[in-house]
């Protein structure tokens, strides 16, 4: 008990009632506050008088306690820097190594020295020790992704903001509307691509709505079976979009249409000038993740296509991409997937530095 | 037209409209005609919305139609928007060839235990970048959100090869190994860490240093407040963690040797539902088979909209 007096008595420079009894002090007691003392770094802690031989509880020096902790850190980030190093951080650099190794054996790990060969071997500019030339790479897979890149984002972002625009001014079933737009997010990209293909089947319904008689799918011209491909890629790729622009809408403050409704400014002109502009964070988000996402198509080409092409000609993987050359490649050549990889990894590198270096003026946070 | 009132000579209880005009309409005017606008454009909006909404819904649709219609009235040249018998049986078929019970147990299995590995990791993780304060901290959490960047396909093949090192893909493979394949490989996120790490943050010092006076430690800290004030976002990850497995295809199809050890989405694209006298695809048993893989999920979605959509838009920027 006498500790905690003392305690008060730094702090109270009078302590005239102090030595009258343990009540009176009690009394005073508001004068110091239980908890953490940010000035003094120190946590106050009072404890009932009752208790005989109690200490006040003090800590001092928070800062140093926890930095003592350093093995704990550790040791909670163990498990995690374990799966990092081993499934993430390894795996990325031994990939751009394999990427540089001639004729990697990925059952046994050997190869036959390190060369540069594997990137202009899948670019189709050399052959490989067997006299065997890569085509298509560079007849299908750079130029069916670079078209799904540059034909899917932005019709699907268009969409979306004009969607959310929409969503966002109306009243009525605002919520289910909402509901019916996220739908997509939730499905298996197989199954849904085997709907498509259903639907753009030569006796399916689209041909019958539009009293044409195209082959879409299977057997088709690889122009031709582009269009139901973006298609479903647009389709499966909004609802993400509409969810980010739609929080985004919700931020803005509605002074700025006040403003613009005062003015009676065209809606056209308030969307172009007020909306998209405060909309940029989200934009830029929404380019940066959908772009990448675009470069990586796969699973939907499966779910369409049940292969890499339409079976015009067997054999001719006409709707390859570069992340399907990846993997019909992984186990039989190993180096030039790997090399592949590398390749796709530099052009999403670039092109989100460059979307970064774009947005720089552009975006308003 | 116009008509100008002499106020002097006008008695004062004759009625009187005044009425102001700009282009020649009255205020009357302006406001009935921004009226009819806003509800046109209402009406517009609306339109166009539900235009989209209904080519939204249509493959949904036209995947429930076709999966109870008869082979011939799929493949017949006037399309029905309705079957014309209701085919059950499509469905009792599709369950005697598609193995579906088999699939649905190894992806729920895999779900379950890439989940509760993801939900380990992340939370300590997650902690130890919040809260404590260490050597390095800073440092490994740049790395971690660098590691955001790299498209996965970098790791595809390293990691098909590591795992193959392990021994769990190859000749003989038993279907432990082949969850294992599954499952390890996906035991950490740092998207999730990332979005945990923040959820944290939020949870006020007050609290930490209440615990510390209360003499509580670090770990009991974790597990009474701050796991159950993160529940939601725990939540939303292991929903989002089992639609991811629900919907992997590319990494069960290259660690598994047999069909019997892969996920549901492999079973279902691996599936053939041809005709042997025809050979062309059975589209009611395959469209059948397709609402049986989509319908768990729309379950899913169902219950949990909310944290989904939260985990889904917590992706947004924030701050």
């Amino acid at each position: 008990m006498r500790k905690i007096s003392e305690l008060f008595k730094k702090r109270q420079p009078a302590p005239a009632q102090q030595s009258a009894s343990e009540t009176l002090y009690l009394e005073t007691r508001p004068e110091i506050k239980e908890g953490y003392h940010e000035d003094e770094n120190v946590i106050v802690r009072l404890v009932s008088p009752r208790k005989k031989d109690e200490k006040p509880y003090q800590v001092h020096g928070i800062e140093d306690v926890v930095a003592k902790n350093n093995w704990k850190g550790w040791l909670y980030l163990a498990p995690v820097v374990i799966l990092v190093a081993v499934f993430l951080i390894y795996p990325l650099i031994n990939t751009i190594f394999i990427a540089f190794t001639d004729n990697y054996q990925y059952a046994t790990g050997k190869f036959d020295g390190l060369t540069f060969k594997n990137f202009t071997y899948i670019l189709g500019l050399t052959t490989k020790s067997n006299g065997a030339r890569e085509t298509y790479f560079t007849q299908y897979a750079i130029p069916n992704t670079f078209i799904l890149v540059f034909v899917t984002v932005p019709i699907s972002t268009a969409l979306a903001l004009l969607i959310s625009v929409a969503l966002n001014s109306i009243k009525w079933f605002q919520k289910i509307l909402q509901t019916i737009f996220f739908l997509p997010y939730v499905t298996n990209a197989i199954a849904v691509g085997m709907v498509f293909s259903v639907i753009f089947d030569d006796s399916g319904v689209i041909n019958f709505l539009f009293g044409t008689n195209t082959t879409w799918i299977y057997g088709a011209d690889r122009w031709t079976a582009m269009i139901p491909l973006v298609i479903y890629i647009v389709w499966s790729s909004i609802p993400f979009k509409i969810l980010i622009f739609l929080s985004g809408l919700q931020g803005i403050d509605k002074q700025y249409y006040q403003a613009a409704q005062i003015d009676s400014t065209p809606k056209w002109k308030v969307l172009l000038k007020i909306t998209v502009p405060l909309l940029s964070p989200q934009l830029l988000y929404i380019m940066i993740t959908s772009f990448i996402g675009a470069f990586k198509e796969y699973t939907s080409i499966v779910g369409l296509f049940n292969g890499p092409g339409t079976m015009a000609k067997a054999g001719d993987p006409n709707m390859e991409t570069i992340v399907y050359y990846i993997y019909d490649n992984l186990n039989n050549n190993t180096s030039a997937a790997a090399a592949a990889a590398v390749f796709l990894f530099v052009i999403i590198l670039i092109f989100t530095a460059f979307q970064f270096w774009a947005s720089k003026r552009r975006v308003h946070y | 037209m116009k008509t100008y009132i002499d106020f002097k000579t006008v008695a004062v209880n004759d009625d009187i409209v005044l009425s102001l005009e700009e282009a020649g309409k009255t205020v009357d005017a302006i406001k009935r005609g921004e009226k009819i606008s806003r509800i046109v454009m209402t009406i517009l909006t609306y339109i166009f919305i539900l235009a989209l909404a209904l080519l939204v819904v249509f493959p949904f649709y036209w995947m429930i139609i076709t999966s109870l219609k008869q082979n011939d009235e799929i493949r017949a040249t006037v399309q029905t928007f309705f079957p014309n018998i209701v085919m059950w049986s499509n469905y009792v078929h599709v369950l005697q060839v598609f193995d579906f019970t088999i699939y649905m147990r190894n992806t729920i299995i895999v779900a379950i235990f890439s989940t509760i590995g993801t939900l380990l990791t992340t939370i300590f993780a997650a902690f130890a970048f919040a809260r404590l304060r260490f050597k390095g901290r800073d440092g490994v959490f740049a790395i971690f959100l660098m590691t955001m960047m790299i498209p996965g396909e970098m790791m595809v093949i390293s990691n098909y090869i590591t795992v193959a090192s392990f021994g769990w893909i190859g000749e003989g493979q038993t279907i432990i190994q082949a969850y294992a394949a599954m499952i390890v490989p996906f035991w950490t996120s740092v998207f999730y860490i990332y979005l945990l790490r923040q959820n944290f943050k939020q949870i006020p010092n007050e609290l930490y240093l209440a615990a510390k006076v209360d003499g509580k430690s670090d770990w009991s800290f974790l597990w009474r407040v701050m796991v159950p004030l993160a529940a939601p976002t725990l939540i939303s990850i292991t929903i989002l963690k089992f639609m991811g497995t629900w919907n992997s295809y590319v990494w069960p199809n290259l660690v598994t040797n047999e069909s019997s050890f892969r996920l549901i989405s492999n079973g279902l694209r691996g599936s053939s539902f041809v005709d042997v006298d025809s050979g062309n695809v059975e589209y009611g048993y395959q469209m059948a088979a397709t609402v049986l893989v989509t319908v768990p999920l729309f379950l899913l979605f169902v219950f949990f909209r909310k944290y989904i959509m939260r985990g889904v838009g917590r992706a947004g920027i924030k701050g």
